[in-house]
């Protein structure tokens, strides 16, 4: 039972979160900021744009490194 | 039709296209190596689940808060988005070999082939039917959830659900013409738009449902989707350079990412998901 659990909680992460982290995490800092930029009337339709812009290349910089990294 | 709509249809078919491919090469390698009416009696079996899913779901999903539904749904599609984005970019500029549907295929009839042959009930192979089935509830639970929370947030459920079925019908349709995998479905290019209209409506909704109000309300969609798309151009031309200027890339399956995640994981077995 407990490893069937675990299984399934090891394919909700791959599903989920996938091959980085990092683009989950920003994704979910980034919809609590909108959230309070917006909770204090300030305009935050720029936020989430500024951060694809941002965690895109982030992420491909990361992979890229890691095949480079492999490659030797 | 507007052009929400339109951008809705477009994004709802194309998800679903690359849902059904992966559905139909599942069912044909195992109709090919094990067995024809297991294979199908698993297709209708799963089909039953999904029509009992979408019967008890459909209601309970349109009952929920829009606000709310906006922040989770626009959080896992912006997720998901920027999964088959970033591999769809590597792919595009040689970091990660390409998604390849043939190899695919024959990873899984390599796979079902060896699995052993057991009659259970009106199934001539339990093996054959659980493949099918497998392989066609969860890619159709892919389908049902872009249809219900796309369908939805942009208030159309209904246009959703023409979208997915007209995907569904030409895939299903082509399958069966063929018999053999859908190779020449372009599956990568296909993937990346994909990528880039998750990206933009998880963006839309995420931000909605954060609190933060568009300039343009729908229209920032049309802005929305040029940009991200012109973006990932940009980063597959910089990153195809710095391949050209190192001298290499993705030689064989794998590339620089790992295995499954996001809406592409799906079914398929371990030797498949390799190459996918």
């Amino acid at each position: 039972m407990a490893r069937r659990a675990r299984a399934f909680l090891a394919f909700l992460y791959d599903f989920v979160v996938g091959d980085d982290w990092l683009v989950a995490a920003g994704v979910l800092a980034g919809l609590a900021v909108t959230y309070a930029l917006s909770r204090a009337s300030v305009a935050a339709w720029w936020l989430l744009p500024l951060l694809l812009v941002i965690l895109l290349p982030v992420s491909l910089w990361r992979a890229a490194r890691g095949s480079s990294q492999r490659g030797g | 039709m507007g052009a929400g709509a339109g951008a809705l249809f477009l994004a709802v078919f194309l998800a679903c296209v690359v849902e059904a491919v992966e559905a139909t090469t599942i069912v044909l390698a195992a109709g090919t190596s094990r067995d024809w009416r297991s294979a199908t009696t698993g297709l209708a079996a799963a089909l039953g689940v999904l029509a009992v899913v979408v019967g008890i779901l459909g209601p309970a999903v349109s009952a929920l808060p829009l606000t709310g539904l906006r922040l989770v749904v626009g959080a896992l599609l912006l997720v998901f988005g920027l999964q088959w984005l970033r591999k769809a970019i590597l792919r595009a500029s040689g970091l990660k070999a390409l998604h390849d549907e043939e190899k695919i295929y024959a990873a899984q009839l390599a796979a079902a082939a060896a699995g052993p042959r057991r009659r259970a009930g009106l199934v001539p192979d339990w093996f054959g039917f659980t493949l099918a089935f497998k392989g066609v509830l969860l890619e159709g639970l892919e389908v049902v959830f872009i249809v219900l929370t796309f369908g939805t947030n942009q208030h159309d459920v209904g246009l959703a659900a023409v979208a997915a079925g007209c995907a569904v019908l030409v895939v299903a349709t082509a399958g069966v013409a063929v018999r053999a995998p859908l190779a020449r479905v372009p599956e990568n290019t296909m993937k990346f738009i994909v990528g880039i209209m998750l990206t933009a409506f998880g963006t839309f909704w995420g931000g909605e449902g954060a609190g933060a109000r568009w300039p343009g309300a729908d229209a920032a969609l049309l802005v929305l989707i040029p940009g991200i798309a012109l973006f990932a151009v940009l980063l597959v031309a910089v990153l195809r350079r710095a391949v050209t200027s190192r001298g290499g890339g993705a030689g064989g399956a794998g590339g620089a990412c790992g295995g499954g995640g996001g809406p592409d994981g799906g079914a398929v077995p371990a030797a498949a998901r390799e190459a996918a």
